[in-house]
């Protein structure tokens, strides 16, 4: 099993015992639930984020009104650094899991409204035209064409948020509430390299994880016509 | 019956997209609206399903006043064809021209059985009933926006420059198409286009909109060729107006020269002694069957050896004929004028010959008709 030790008997060696020790594997400190812990407070994150934006997106991308104050307020929320969201909210509310929630939705409500609302917004005038011309009513050219047409951004949306969460949510260990930034914080505090790394790895790992279960969403939930003609124009 | 009555459309920046418009257009017929751009044709033709709303006038089908209607109602009652097709990207094409009878509330089954039957009166293949509206070419999306706006068949249809997005020989294609489909189907359709060409192939009636949404004049399409009512007018139909004209006029009537024809077998002699006496300086040469095979001049048979067939000749290309049962004056004046011989041969539905008429005769015909 140790094939990077043969190689090499620094970094990697002890990256890779510290995956192999058995111990590892087990117990409330253990990589299945520092691994479940992240991807709890991700998948939540992400939620409520998409709970808050994309109806918020779709408001704004359809009737137009409002589209500029929120577009900027998403852009400026992008600005904020949230290991500073997450401190002040620890700063109000104290310790526990919601400080680590909001500025995980913080960070994930901007790209997913920015993405809803320029999705609707995109929509063909002609297509829009089309849609009033044969009797739709506003919620059916909502929910008949242009969220149907906005899927593909909105998902893009949600898939950089999803990747940004899951690396974010790293700080919740500086609160106290697990995760795989637990690893980081702690090895950092012992001087020890390999914990460090080996809690990196597993971070990348979840956001690679991410990113295919986003490609596997696009392909059901995106019409095969919308996904060629992407395809095509590329 | 659609009614204008002094319908118009003022913005509030000023401008003036239809001024004060008094119309009615014909159950059951095709209604053109043409102009330069500015001249307020589609906006007056959204006014028909309130995709615009006159600031004064009214508008009336069967002289129930639109606006007792909601628009969405009023819309899923009036077909709407708009430039390049508008067809939803995500949807299949069975389901883009289901889209108004599922909006009705037809069950899914119901509205995708009645979209496949239009699929077929349009000319689509069934198997391009599940493909994407971006795996169909221009004139194939055209048709599928035009069966779209029949699904629910709808007394009138409103057809906003639906073919100016396609090259000529598909919108060539898709207008005798469309003048197929009014044949059988006898809608109430409003046309709008730029195109003067257009509007005389397609309109039963055509009314010419001048810059500043003035109607400028309102006519069958023969009536405006023959007397524009002002320079406008005349400048916007263009200098061949009168060539253009003759498409109207049959060529049934022409009297056509059956002396001058001449088998294949017959011999150089029998063709002379003929263009001799009737001093016409072509013969034209067929085969058995009375297809044409190409025009001998007096010249050739002067100097001919007597005793050859007309056959043996060389001889020259007739050039498009005209069909005597179904072509137009403007036809026939063609083919004359590219005949080599200045005459245009006229072919019954076999294509076999039934006579010439030459450019003389043939000038004499439209001036009786032009009176």
């Amino acid at each position: 099993m140790d094939i990077l030790c043969a190689i090499d008997t620094g970094v990697l060696c002890g990256v890779e015992q510290w995956f192999t020790d058995p111990a590892q594997w087990t117990g409330p400190a253990g990589i299945p639930v520092r691994l479940a812990e992240h991807a709890y407070y991700s998948v939540v994150a992400l939620l409520v984020a998409t709970a808050i934006a994309v109806p918020l997106g779709l408001l704004t991308g359809h009737t137009g009104v409002g589209g500029f104050l929120t577009t900027s307020l998403a852009n400026f929320a992008r600005a904020l650094p949230t290991i500073g969201v997450l401190f002040l909210i620890v700063l109000l509310a104290g310790i526990g899991l919601v400080p680590v929630l909001c500025a995980l939705v913080a960070l994930a409500v901007p790209p997913i409204l920015v993405n809803t609302h320029e999705g609707v917004r995109g929509v063909e005038p002609r297509l829009r035209d089309a849609a009033l011309g044969m009797g739709m009513r506003g919620r059916e050219v909502l929910f008949r064409l242009e969220l149907p047409v906005a899927a593909p951004l909105v998902l893009i949306g949600m898939r950089t948020a999803a990747v940004q969460v899951v690396a974010t949510a790293t700080i919740a260990a500086y609160v106290g509430v697990g995760g795989l930034g637990r690893y980081i914080v702690d090895g950092q505090a012992r001087q020890d390299l390999s914990m460090m790394l080996g809690g990196s790895i597993l971070v990348v790992l979840l956001a690679v994880a991410t990113t295919l279960l986003f490609a596997g969403l696009r392909r059901v939930l995106v019409a095969p016509g919308l996904r060629a003609e992407a395809a095509s124009a590329r | 019956m659609i009614t204008f009555e002094g319908a118009a459309k003022h913005y509030p920046d000023g401008t003036v997209a239809v001024a004060g418009l008094d119309l009615t257009v014909e159950t059951g017929r095709t209604t053109v609206f043409v102009g330069p751009s500015g001249s307020g044709k589609t906006t007056s033709l959204r006014m028909i399903n309130r995709m615009v709303e006159p600031t004064s006038g009214t508008v009336r089908i069967d002289g129930d006043d639109i606006r007792g209607q909601d628009p969405a109602v009023l819309r899923r009652s009036i077909g709407y064809v708009i430039q390049q097709a508008g067809l939803f990207p995500h949807r299949t094409v069975l389901d883009n021209i289901a889209t108004v009878p599922l909006l009705l509330g037809w069950r899914r089954g119901r509205a995708r059985a009645r979209a496949a039957e239009l699929m077929d009166l349009v000319g689509l293949e069934p198997s391009q009933g599940r493909r994407y509206p971006h795996q169909l070419s221009g004139g194939q999306q055209q048709r599928v926006g035009v069966a779209r706006a029949l699904a629910a068949d709808p007394p009138v249809l409103l057809m906003d420059e639906p073919f100016s997005a396609v090259d000529p020989v598909v919108r060539a294609s898709l207008q005798d198409e469309l003048l197929r489909l009014q044949k059988e189907l006898r809608k109430t359709i409003v046309f709008v286009t730029h195109d003067i060409d257009e509007a005389v192939r397609l309109g039963d009636r055509i009314a010419v909109f001048r810059p500043g949404g003035v109607l400028a004049q309102y006519d069958a399409p023969e009536r405006l060729l023959a007397a524009p009512v002002d320079d406008f007018v005349e400048s916007f139909i263009g200098y061949d107006r009168g060539v253009r004209r003759l498409s109207f006029f049959p060529a049934r009537n022409l009297t056509l020269d059956d002396g001058g024809v001449f088998e294949e077998e017959d011999r150089v002699e029998r063709a002379r002694t003929a263009v001799e006496a009737t001093g016409v300086p072509w013969a034209l040469v067929v085969a058995r069957d009375r297809t044409p095979l190409g025009w001998v001049s007096a010249r050739q048979l002067a100097e001919a050896p007597t005793g050859v067939v007309l056959g043996g000749l060389d001889l020259a290309p007739y050039g498009h004929t005209f069909n005597v049962a179904t072509d137009s004056l403007r036809a026939a004046l063609d083919a004359a004028v590219l005949s080599p011989a200045g005459r245009a041969v006229g072919v019954d539905e076999d294509g076999c010959v039934v006579g010439f008429v030459s450019q003389d005769d043939l000038g004499a015909a439209i001036w009786s008709v032009s009176e």
